[in-house]
């Protein structure tokens, strides 16, 4: 290294001329372009940038020029070092990228390989048509009741205006607490729901109440000694069965589509009078496979209708059991099995899928709600 | 009730143009479903009426043929024979000169069979003599059939004459509505539904003859189960006349074998009228027929050749010797009508609904007698009834009439206060009155509607029309159902579901969110499934409800748990070929209560008073919501990128830590031994003093007995205790931002040390600068000394106001460490 330079003499250092910058630069530029990955380039920053590098020692150098002089070959250093520098950065994310790219490439999966990892628990579908129907009344302002499945006789027939000797009071429609004048009873609608809360309710009363019923019924591809239902019930001052068929529509609609009506036929329940069972009009057909053998339906074996459930006015005599005024208040009810309506809404065959319980069947159903 | 068309024809006229499902359509409208149409016969082509000319033996063959020369008119005889065809038959039961049914070649009987000219047996066979299987009539093969002498024309179609062809309506008839078990009934509500004129039968009987003889007397000593005992005596009866035609085909096609004339008209009817009859042999009968209550011990052999004991509640229709038959209900042996049987009686009465229901249920006896009176019979009609029979008898078995006995209570004449703008209110559509009088007029009520509330007597027949709800119904019923608008009433605003309600979907949600299958099993178990859980005698879950008449005797109880069908639900599982089976069950179970010796029946005429009502709640037994799981297999799966281990007892614990965690419940942990777990991997989980439930592994004994596979896991937890405790507003928790210290300590400890004791006694003593704790790790062996392990806990400390020093941070783990060795031994390891 030359030695300061203090006496202001005019010294000529070849290494800060122009020429060899340029060369030193030129050659820097041609090792940065031609490094092919981060280690090499390591290594050609090393060389020419590093302590050692003829740009550094040329640096050196600037201090043994006169005051005059050092000026101008700083800044011709410093357009020198900053032409490699910034190669080398741009090569370096160059190459940087190119790493990061091979490394994805190396950690490529077969995404189409996945499977459940988890095994997928799932709602039984009874439980979750409950739930839906629930929320359709809930939205109406209905609140939902409860009652215990095995019931005392009273609420489940008396009340009802099933009288001691009603032919529906027999061992063959009803399972009975032992004893038989033990006073108890497998509910076998849910019906005595309706009961309790008339008793227990202030009015006006809007309540919904599905739950488990039984009958001794044995179990087959239509049939279950145990099932389900749902019951309406309300009771307020001029109730009529326009507002009974109203709801039902209603009902209808939400479970199955827009436009789908209900239509009533006659029929006989002793707590209600009157009394009718409900038709949906089939949501699959909506009623155009009727006498068109072309385009059968399934769902309503091309009778454009699916029977339903049953309904009525509530029956004075239930009112009054209940120590409510006839006069002042009417009501209706109605009620559906949930087994069916899941059955021809599913496309279940069997009633008996919906009571073995196999992970099949309740998995295919999900979480519901 | 089954319905010829044909039948209902003579009473209504109907266009007839209507075939069977037009009526049923009509039928349908006013709520009388029909549950199928049936056409009687499936006969197409020519069947006529035909006489026997000659017969010729033939008797080369095997078997004896006949080669008949048979009359069937000019029209349709063979070219070569004007008026006769030839005809080969296999029958012997015929002579000439009888009158037999011809199918004519090219008639197709059922089974499609068509007949055609062919030669057999060396004739030429021009067509067939029918029996009455052949034409689907029935059973009757003994040989073909023959026509009463003088009944039909030669050449007459024989399709009217046999009822082929006509079309059976099966309806459905509801219980309020016994009036429609009988032609008359399905009639009028036919006629009343097409608006055509409707010809009651009850009214088309012609006068009997002059009684000539003696008549049994009648009596009733128990007015109000029989008041009205009609009964008609006919002598000189020939047992061996046969039923004519008409009655067989009407009763083949209501369903009713034919077995003689006397039984057959009483049979006959009953279908027309609806008034169950019966016929006693009067030569069996000394003194009077009385209808009375049965004595105690006194036994009747009913014509089912069943003896029977009677109950003093029973009513019995009885002679001097004793009862006769079970009233309404079936008749006895000793008086039944024989094939000697010259004298007969005929017994209409009107007995009591209740009083029937009750005999035929207490005698396990539903006939086509009690299912009517059981419905309600007319009151009026006994008398016509009886009468209609004796004609017939008369008529047709030669009988003469010796006079009619009865006794009767004269009905109370009620009527009805009915204002007809009930109808509005309950309907919610607008009636004119002029339309519900005549509405109710085509029912048979008479009213007077000169003021504004009518009085209105309802008829005989519909002993159900009692109160103005029931008038309003019947004119709905008849205007149409579908002539009442829609309206949605608007309900008070509703409060939505309550905490419990919305509780109990959120579980459902989350234990399906672990991987949980929802299940609903029946609720019936066995004591041989509670001997299976292992569950001991003196244990809660043995007081159970049990039922009168369950399905199976395997299976007479109401569960107490859940487990039983989860057991069963798993084990359908894995014979199926599934090996990760987690299942679980929301229901409720029940647990007996100490039986009441008197059941409340509290009046339905008035609201039951409070204590009623208490009593009433009483009588029902416990029913608390339970949850359960079996859980079998893996919850996670496993597959190429490894194997996932079956869920164990921590599995079935952690699920209840973590559902109470979910419900913001503070949940301690104990071990126990309740069966059916493992005694020593069996979790008791509390809440303070409230148990919520058990979970962990099934004992062995438990899998051996019930065949699940080894090392499968359960839980049950109530429900109700959970839902009580639960916190559905949980406080926001402080969030602090300075630094966490973390720190880990191994202790030492006895194997018989609880974690969660540990736990808790570290959590204490680590004061409130501890966030929180979690054990890491346990080890055991060398250089834990035996018996011993040692438990590895992580411990998070932070302060809510500044940065812990390294000082307190030391202090506060030494004091936990120094309470754990104080209170369980525990030695912190190097
Ligand atoms: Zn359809």
């Amino acid at each position: 290294m030359s030695a300061p330079n203090k006496s202001f003499d005019p010294v000529e250092v070849s290494t800060l001329a122009p020429v060899y910058l340029d060369q030193q630069v030129t050659a820097a530029l041609d090792a940065i372009a031609n490094a092919s990955d981060l280690d090499e380039l390591k290594a050609v920053r090393l060389l020419h940038t590093g302590d050692r590098s003829p740009l550094a020692l040329a640096n050196r150098e600037i201090g043994a020029l006169p005051p005059a002089a050092k000026a101008e070959a700083g800044k011709r250093m410093g357009q020198a070092r900053g032409a490699v520098n910034q190669a080398l950065e741009v090569k370096t994310a160059e190459l940087e990228a190119k790493r990061d790219e091979q490394i994805l490439l190396t950690e490529t999966v077969d995404v189409t390989a996945v499977s459940e990892l988890s095994l997928r628990g799932s709602r039984h579908p009874l439980t979750t048509i409950q739930e839906q129907i629930t929320d359709v009344f809930l939205a109406l302002g209905y609140e939902l009741a409860e009652g215990p499945e095995i019931e005392a006789e009273w609420f489940n027939f008396d009340a009802l205006n099933i009288a001691p000797n009603h032919p529906a009071r027999t061992m063959q429609d009803t399972f009975f607490v032992e004893h038989e004048d033990s006073g108890l009873v497998l509910r076998t609608h849910t019906s005595p729901v309706q009961i309790r809360s008339m008793l227990n309710r202030e009015l006006p009363i809007y309540v919904v109440c599905p739950g488990r019923v039984f009958r001794t019924d044995e179990l087959d591809a239509t049939h279950s000694p145990v099932f389900h239902q749902v019951e309406a019930l309300v009771i307020d001052k001029g109730i009529t069965m326009a507002d009974l068929k109203g709801t039902l529509d209603h009902f209808a609609q939400t479970m199955f589509g827009a436009g789908i009506v209900t239509r009533l036929r006659p029929s006989y329940f002793p707590f209600t009078e009157p009394s009718a069972e409900v038709d949906l009009q089939c949501f699959a057909c909506r009623g155009a496979s009727v006498d068109n053998p072309s385009a059968p339906c399934r769902t309503c074996r091309s009778e454009g209708w699916i029977e339903w459930g049953g309904c009525g006015m509530v029956n004075p005599k239930v009112l009054v059991a209940c120590g409510i005024d006839p006069d002042v208040y009417t009501g209706f009810a109605f009620g559906m099995g949930l087994e069916r309506t899941l059955m021809f809404r599913h496309g279940i065959t069997d009633m008996r899928d919906m009571v073995e319980g196999d992970i099949r069947f309740t998995r295919a159903f999900g979480l519901g709600g | 009730m089954r319905v010829p068309v044909s039948w209902l024809r003579d009473y209504v006229a109907l266009p007839n143009e209507m075939s069977g499902r037009d009526v049923a359509a009509l039928l349908l409208s006013v709520g009388f479903e029909v549950e199928g149409v049936e056409t009687v016969g499936d006969v197409r082509g020519q069947l006529v009426v035909g006489r026997v000319q000659s017969i010729e033996e033939l008797t080369e063959f095997k078997k004896p043929i006949r080669w008949c020369q048979v009359e069937v008119g000019q029209a349709l005889g063979a070219a070569e024979t004007p008026g006769i065809r030839g005809i080969v038959c296999g029958a012997r039961n015929f002579s000439e000169g009888d009158l037999v049914v011809v199918a004519l070649s090219g008639t197709t009987l059922p089974g499609d069979f068509t007949i055609a000219t062919r030669e057999t047996y060396g004739h030429i066979s021009d067509g067939m003599l029918c029996s009455a299987r052949e034409l689907g009539l029935g059973d009757d093969h003994s040989g073909i059939i023959i026509l009463d002498a003088g009944s039909a024309e030669v050449g007459a179609d024989a399709f009217p004459i046999l009822g082929l062809g006509d079309e059976v309506l099966e309806v459905a008839v509801t219980p309020d509505r016994g009036y429609a078990l009988s032609l008359r009934g399905i009639a009028r509500e036919a006629a009343i539904a097409a608006g055509v004129e409707f010809a009651d039968p009850a009214d088309q009987l012609a006068d009997l003859p002059v009684a000539t003889g003696d008549a049994l007397q009648a009596a009733s000593s128990d007015k109000a189960a029989c008041d009205l005992l009609v009964l008609r005596t006919l002598a000189n009866f020939d047992p061996s006349a046969p039923t004519p035609g008409f009655i067989k085909s009407r009763l083949a096609a209501v369903g009713v074998r034919s077995i003689s004339l006397a039984v057959d008209v009483t049979n006959y009817v009953m279908f027309e009228l609806g008034q169950p009859l019966h016929a006693f042999d009067a030569d069996k009968i000394s003194g009077a027929i009385t209808a009375r209550r049965a004595n105690a011990g006194e036994t009747l052999e009913t014509l089912d050749h069943v003896s029977r004991t009677l109950d003093p509640d029973d009513l019995v229709i009885a002679d001097d010797s004793g009862a006769l038959s079970l009233a309404g209900t079936m008749g006895g042996s000793s008086s039944e009508i024989s094939d000697t049987t010259t004298r007969i009686v005929i017994e209409a009465a009107h007995f009591d609904s209740v009083v029937v229901a009750r005999m035929s249920r207490r005698h396990k006896l539903s006939s086509e007698s009690s299912r009517r009176f059981e419905r309600g019979v007319d009151r009026m009609i006994p008398p016509v009834a009886s009468a209609r029979a004796a004609q017939l008898l008369i008529e047709h078995g030669g009988a003469t009439y010796a006079g009619t006995t009865a006794v009767e209570t004269a009905p109370d004449a009620e009527l009805i206060a009915f204002d007809p703008q009930l109808t509005a209110r309950i309907s919610g559509h607008t009636y004119e009155n002029e339309n519900i009088a005549n509405i109710l007029r085509s029912l048979g009520c008479e009213l007077n509607d000169a003021d504004s509330t009518w009085q209105v007597k309802a008829p005989s027949w519909r002993p159900d029309l009692s109160s103005p709800i029931d008038l309003v119904e019947e004119v709905i019923r008849i205007d149409g159902y579908d002539k009442v608008p829609t309206s949605l009433p608007t309900a008070p605003n509703g409060r939505g579901l309550t905490d419990a309600q919305k509780l109990r979907r959120r579980v459902g949600v989350f234990l399906a969110g672990r991987g949980l299958v929802e299940v609903r099993n029946y609720p019936f178990m066995g004591e041989n499934e509670l001997n299976d859980l292992s569950i001991a005698s003196d244990d809660v879950r043995r007081n159970t409800v049990k039922l009168a008449n369950p399905l199976s005797d395997e299976q007479p109880l109401m569960r107490s748990t859940l487990l039983p069908g989860l057991v069963s639900a798993v084990n359908r599982n894995t014979s199926r070929g599934f090996s990760d089976v987690p299942l679980f069950e929301i229901a409720s179970v029940s647990f007996a209560v100490a039986s009441s010796s008197e059941v409340p029946r509290p009046s339905v005429l008035a609201k039951p008073n409070q204590d009623e009502i208490a009593k009433l709640q009483a009588l029902v037994p416990n029913q608390p919501t339970h949850i359960g799981a079996v859980i079998t297999g893996a919850i996670q799966t496993s597959g190429w990128w490894g194997s996932s281990p079956a869920a164990t007892w921590r599995d079935a614990i952690e699920i209840v830590l973590a559902l109470a965690t979910e419900l913001g419940i503070q949940v301690q942990v104990q071990p126990s031994d309740v069966a059916p777990w493992h005694p020593g991997r069996c979790a008791l989980i509390k809440s303070g003093d409230v148990v919520i439930g058990l979970a962990g592994e099934l004992s062995p004994r438990v899998t051996a007995a019930t065949g699940l596979p080894t090392r499968s896991v359960a839980f049950e937890i109530n429900l109700d205790e959970l839902m009580a405790l639960a916190n559905t507003t949980p406080a926001a928790p402080q969030i602090w931002t300075y630094p966490v210290a973390k720190e880990d300590i191994a202790l030492v400890v006895a194997n018989d040390i609880a974690v969660a004791d540990l736990l808790a006694c570290i959590t204490e003593a680590a004061g409130e600068l501890l966030e929180d704790v979690k054990l890491f790790d346990i080890y055991t062996g060398s250089p834990i000394p035996e018996g011993h392990q040692s438990l590895a806990f992580a411990l998070r400390f932070r302060s809510s106001d500044r940065t812990l020093s390294a000082d307190e941070v030391a202090s506060a783990r030494t004091a936990a460490v120094l309470a754990a060795s104080n209170k369980f031994g525990a030695v912190l390891r190097g």
